[in-house]
């Protein structure tokens, strides 16, 4: 088979940070080739540089065997080189339409033509079996459906190679199945697909060829039926790699905190969380699955007091709080929180590190002295952390935007285990970052776990929630679907009950309560 | 009554038109502005400087119309200005208004010196003629409100379902306000963020600066320094009360006009209300209607947020 | 790992690009501003000597640029408090008007009270009336959501023609003369006079204080650093418990206070009496003021010196050269470009070397992208 695109000798530097290094990529026409590399490996910048949105320092593309200069993503368009994003690209106000014609509206007159822009959106949709409404509005669909419109509007543009960035990240096990299916389909009718993936279970199920990329360097591009995935994973990682970390068994204490029947609004005003009930032991770990979007965020903001809750109850070491609780009081009596975006959430980016060490503890009696804050005080305990947690930087007067993000997460995980916390929330502790990292951060949460804290686990991750937790619970639709025992469940089981059936298990078998439907 | 027979003869609703031309183009001129992403505070500024150009031309020319190109076209600069810095160096919006209002408030004055030695105002400029539409005018009542008006006043109406259109039915207004909410998406499917931008709030400049001209060769015939007084302000305000939508810009715009109006027949009825007072009245309204109808309305996405391609 | 002499060079070379930023933008800004005098037909040189000398070119000259300065210290104050909290106070000008009215209400009406005392209470009137003025705009936007930009501009025109009522032939506060004024203040509310011959008053001493006092505030005490939180990342202040609306109405409190102080020097040391639209934008003005002097009270004080200076050598600009006074505007808007723009060499240099200082500033954005 011939190759539809090679990239040769590709350079991009970011500063004095070489994101790609001399990678060469060769995709045979017709296959779906898998991208496999950590995080931040650097093969989202390779594909966004054949898309057009970066260009490279050095090497050449060629396309159909002709060599390509692509500026922009409208070069990429011209040579049938389409992309989705990880983060979906779609206005959220237009309606599916809108979104699917935008640069390249049909016009009648000085007015669109919607009516023939959606004749042909329907036309097309029929074609793939996308069963995808027009008039629906990007906002009020599920995430499934989004990505069938986001693949409709490179189709639409005529691609022929889809390039995919991580496109099972916040997908159900149903809904991944789901898009392998329309990757079949796609590759049927003799679309080439490249897949940019860290998840080795689906490069297996799915992709014709891998290459493996580490630090910006190619490692080996193989066929995927003559290698396993311990191999693939020593040869992303660079060495052996242990794949579950070991957990010794221990017994949970008494309740630390207690979710009964809650009821609260996302910051839409829409219900987020509809009667949702919970309880987290002393020394236990308590993950909650599901599909991003299902109310995971509001469970973290009504426990830190962020967010109102119109229902129920919330007990906090057998005392309850009120309707919203205030943030400071909860810090205080020791809840710790990691949340879910770092960036936005967990720092104050434009501040040094000693000063975002203390942020939530700026009023504790170590660091105050009357109005003013003991500056010395504080530099101690953030060089203390620094040391203790072996954050990488040049001072802790260093600016925290400039830390790379698992030097970010140490100074989050740093501040908030100092408090001794009793309770701890931790979300998406190690979205984005590399193996090594993701390992540190992990000992860490464990290691609380053994001094006898409570911790909620929140996590789009399957695997990160299968690896730590004791207990399982599903989420969909703001309420928890189902309970496991770590160790005594599959991932397709809770696959099921993330899409919202719940599983019955003292009745044996599994009730479908509600569809994951795709429109809303 | 005063009031009561200035309200039934449509004397005070023709003011209320009057007076709220110069809101209606300058805060459909914000409404493209920010449907674009960009914040434009500079509306006051880039009216200023209309006004000042509609009559400096005007005098120049003797053709107040070409006193209405003048302020078209220094409007339209004083937005590709901002735009510039905006857009190229990914500035704070808001800083660079608030610049682009001082340089307006600095440079007109030196213009006036130069010209006519005298910074305070120009000499009396051509008028722009109001016409006096057939058949309307003879219409009872809604001809004494809409029947004579200057032309600006008609383009400024006729503006705001021309707007509505382009911004909602068109190629382009379907792209600028993909860029508003989502430019890297408009980014991905080929659409120049930049480019609408750039045509987006120098258009606004350019409805700002219309709304100077109407000020200058329509109200009082004459350029005075610092003659906007806030009006470019108040067709923010409009713009937000009108939740972004050119027909709503025309309903704030006339709420604010008749405000306007009422505070002038008051004024000139000898009302016992002092004066100062009654000037206070626009601005009055203006938080009142923002804190009491609006709260917190949902403005384009990304308004103020530069867009930095990579 | 860097060592110790690495981190010293570090953030010597910050200091110095803190410093360049604004030297060259001013130095851009009076470049287009030569170039404007030479589209004028005036010899741009011969402008700017006059404008030198006018500033500095005497004690008398020097004085004055200081007095020029004060108001627009307290003004570029009033902006720079709430523009590190993250509200964008563009009602200085009216919370200026407001405090100043009352600071001489509290001058003239008062009496028999010792020197000392007297001053405090003009302070106090001011700072009082121009931190309600201030708290208005931050309470709508915290319980109904308005932009406080465009409630600070309304604000600044309700203020000025409420003073301009106060103070006209039917006003309540309206002095004998036939000025649209307030009676002139007692003796004891009057500041001093810092240099004998000259009309700059201790006002500048007061202000050299609060830039140091708001120094201390914001960088040294607890409610500071919470304000600043809030400011560079609300999320994340509210996630550490800190009250971000309650922050947001805090600061404007305080920068009307700072606003009104200054409108109440103005009265005690500059006026001795209110009169309407006694204020020439010093507001806006307080805007380039502050972002020259990178929203930080040092820098303040030093940029306020040098727009004081723009401010009184223009007139002797426009006597001598022919230049218009109101040249100075245009300046300060260039300035306000420049320093928006971010364009310098020291940011060209940043790049260049900034380079080697930031490891994992590459990682981070592959991550985001």
């Amino acid at each position: 088979m011939k190759n539809i695109i090679e990239m040769r000798g590709i350079v991009k530097r970011f500063g004095n940070f070489t994101a790609n290094d001399h990678i060469d990529l060769l995709v045979r026409e017709g296959e779906i080739h898998a991208l496999l590399g950590e995080n931040g490996a650097g093969k989202s910048t390779l594909m966004n540089i054949l898309y057009g949105l970066y260009r490279q320092d050095a090497g050449e593309i060629y396309c159909k065997g002709k060599l390509a200069h692509i500026r922009e993503p409208g070069d990429a368009m011209a040579l049938n080189i389409g992309m989705v994003h990880q983060h979906f690209m779609l206005v959220q106000p237009f309606t599916v339409a809108e979104n699917l014609i935008l640069g390249k509206e049909p016009v009648r007159g000085l007015r669109l033509d919607m009516a023939a822009a959606k004749r042909r959106i329907r036309q097309v949709s029929e074609e793939y079996h996308f069963e995808i409404d027009p008039d629906a509005r990007a906002a009020d669909i599920s995430v499934g459906m989004q990505q069938r419109v986001e693949i409709l509007k490179i189709l639409l543009m005529g691609a022929e190679i889809l390039i995919f960035d991580e496109p099972t990240a916040t997908l159900t096990p149903q809904e991944i199945q789901d898009f392998f299916e329309i990757c079949r389909v796609l590759q049927r009718r003799g679309h080439t697909i490249i897949i940019i993936t860290h998840k080795l279970k689906e490069i297996s199920q799915i992709s014709d060829r891998v290459t493996v990329i580490r630090s910006g360097k190619n490692i080996a591009t193989v066929e995927t039926s003559k290698v396993d995935e311990g191999r693939l994973a020593e040869m992303m990682v660079g060495r052996a790699v242990r794949l579950r970390p070991s957990k010794e068994r221990r017994e949970a204490g008494e309740v630390v905190l207690e979710m009964r029947d809650v009821h609260a609004k996302d910051p839409r005003g829409l219900p987020a969380l509809r009667g949702l009930s919970l309880q987290v032991r002393s020394g236990e770990i308590v993950g909650i699955a599901g599909v991003e979007g299902n109310g995971q965020s509001e469970i973290a903001m009504v426990l830190k007091g962020l967010a109102p809750f119109s229902k129920g109850e919330v007990r906090y070491q057998g005392r309850s709080y009120g309707k919203g609780a205030s943030v400071q009081r909860l810090i205080d009596s020791g809840v710790s929180h990691i949340p879910e975006d770092r960036q936005k959430s967990g720092l104050v980016l434009g501040m040094s590190i000693r000063e975002n060490m203390i942020l939530g503890m700026e009023d504790w009696a170590r660091f105050k002295w009357g109005p003013f804050q003991k500056q010395k005080e504080i530099t101690a305990f953030a060089e203390e952390m620094r040391t203790r947690y072996d954050i990488r930087c040049t001072g802790v007067g260093q600016e925290a935007q400039s830390l790379s993000g698992g030097n970010q997460q140490k100074v989050i995980l740093a501040r908030e285990i100092a408090r001794d916390p009793q309770f701890m929330i931790v979300c998406q502790p190690t979205r984005g970052l590399d193996v090594g990292a993701i390992e540190y951060i992990h000992a860490q949460i464990l290691e609380q776990r053994k001094r006898g804290c409570a911790i909620l686990l929140i996590s789009y991750e399957l695997d990160e929630i299968m690896e730590l937790s004791d207990r399982i619970l599903t989420i969909y639709n703001g309420e928890i679907t189902a309970e496991y025992q770590a160790g005594q469940v599959t991932s397709e089981q809770i696959g099921l009950a993330m899409a919202g059936f719940r599983a019955a298990e003292r009745t044996g078998q599994d009730v479908p309560e509600k569809k994951a439907g795709d429109a809303v | 009554m005063d009031v009561l027979t200035q309200l039934l003869n449509g004397s005070m609703l023709a003011a209320t038109f009057r007076m709220a031309t110069p809101l209606i183009l300058g805060g459909t001129g914000g409404v493209f502005s920010e449907r674009a992403g960009i914040m434009n505070l500079g509306i006051e500024g880039e009216m200023l400087v209309g006004a000042c150009a509609a009559a400096v031309v005007g005098i120049a020319t003797g053709n107040a119309w070409l006193g209405v190109l003048g302020a078209l076209l220094s409007g339209g600069l004083m937005g590709l200005l901002h735009a510039f810095i905006c857009i190229r160096f990914h500035a704070n919006q808001t800083v660079v208004g608030t610049g682009v209002n001082i340089l307006a408030t600095g440079i007109t004055p030196l213009v006036l010196q130069t010209l006519y030695d005298s910074g305070a105002a120009s000499p009396a400029t051509p008028t722009l003629e109001a016409w006096s539409v057939p058949f309307l005018r003879d219409i009872p009542f809604l001809g004494a409100v809409l029947g004579t008006h200057s032309p600006l006043t008609y383009l400024a109406l006729l503006l705001v379902p021309v707007s509505s259109f382009v911004l909602f039915r068109t190629r382009f207004g379907l792209r600028v306000r993909a860029v508003g909410e989502h430019p890297r998406a408009a980014d991905t499917m080929g659409v120049h963020v930049y480019r609408h931008q750039y045509i987006s709030v120098a258009l606004c400049g350019m409805l700002a600066g219309l709304g100077g001209a109407y000020l200058s060769l329509c109200q009082v015939s004459m350029f005075v320094k610092g003659m906007t007084n806030g009006r470019g302000f108040m067709a923010m305000a409009a713009m937000i009360f009108g939740k972004w939508n050119p027909w709503g810009v025309l309903l704030a715009a006339l709420l604010f006009g008749c405000s306007d109006a009422l505070q002038m027949v008051l004024q000139a009825g000898g009302s016992q209300i002092p004066t100062d007072f009654l000037l206070c009245a626009p601005y009055l309204l203006t938080v009142a209607a923002l804190a009491c109808f609006v709260g917190k309305a949902v403005s384009p996405r990304q308004v103020g947020k530069p867009y930095i391609k990579d | 790992m860097r060592n110790k002499g690495k981190l010293v060079f570090f953030d010597g070379q910050k200091a110095l690009f803190l410093l360049l930023d604004p030297v060259v933008s001013i130095l851009l800004a009076l470049a287009a501003g030569a170039v404007m005098i030479w589209a004028l037909g005036i010899d741009a040189g011969l402008a700017y000597r006059a404008l030198w000398q006018g500033a500095f070119g005497d004690a008398n000259a020097l004085a004055n640029t200081l007095l020029y300065a004060v108001p627009l210290m307290f003004m570029a104050f009033a902006f720079a408090v709430a523009y590190r909290a993250g509200v964008f106070n563009l009602g200085a000008e009216g919370q200026m008007y407001i405090g100043a009215v009352l600071a001489a209400w509290a001058g003239y009406a008062v009496t028999g009270l010792g020197h000392t005392a007297h001053i405090v209470l003009v302070l106090l009137a001011g700072a009082v009336g121009g931190g309600l003025w201030g708290a208005a705009p931050a309470v709508l936007k915290a319980k109904r959501g308005v932009n406080e930009v465009i409630t600070c501009i309304m604000l600044n025109y309700i203020a000025i023609n409420v003073t301009n009522y106060l103070v006209n032939t039917r006003g309540p506060l309206r002095g004998g003369s036939t000025l649209p004024a307030t009676p002139v203040i007692q003796d004891t509310a009057r500041l001093s006079k810092l240099i004998a011959g000259t009309r700059l008053s201790s006002g500048i001493l007061i202000a050299v204080f609060c830039g140091m006092a708001l120094y201390i505030f914001m960088w040294k005490t607890r409610a500071g650093y919470k304000l600043r939180a809030a400011g560079l990342n609300a999320q994340a202040a509210e996630c550490g418990g800190i009250p971000t609306t309650r922050c947001a109405v805090t600061t404007m409190i305080i920068a009307g206070a700072l606003a009104g102080m200054g409108g109440a020097i103005e009265i005690a040391g500059v006026h001795s009496r209110f009169y309407a639209e006694f204020s020439s934008g010093y507001g806006f003005e307080g805007i380039a003021v502050s972002m020259l002097g990178a929203n930080h009270p040092f820098g303040i004080l030093l940029s306020a010196v040098l727009f004081g200076a723009l401010k009184n050598g223009a007139s002797a600009m426009q006597i001598q050269a022919g230049a218009n006074a109101e040249l100075v505007k245009v300046l300060q808007a260039l300035v306000i470009f420049f320093i928006a723009c971010r364009w310098s060499i020291a940011k060209l240099l940043a790049y260049k070397w900034g380079a080697a200082g930031k490891d994992g500033g590459g990682e981070a954005r592959e991550e985001d992208g």
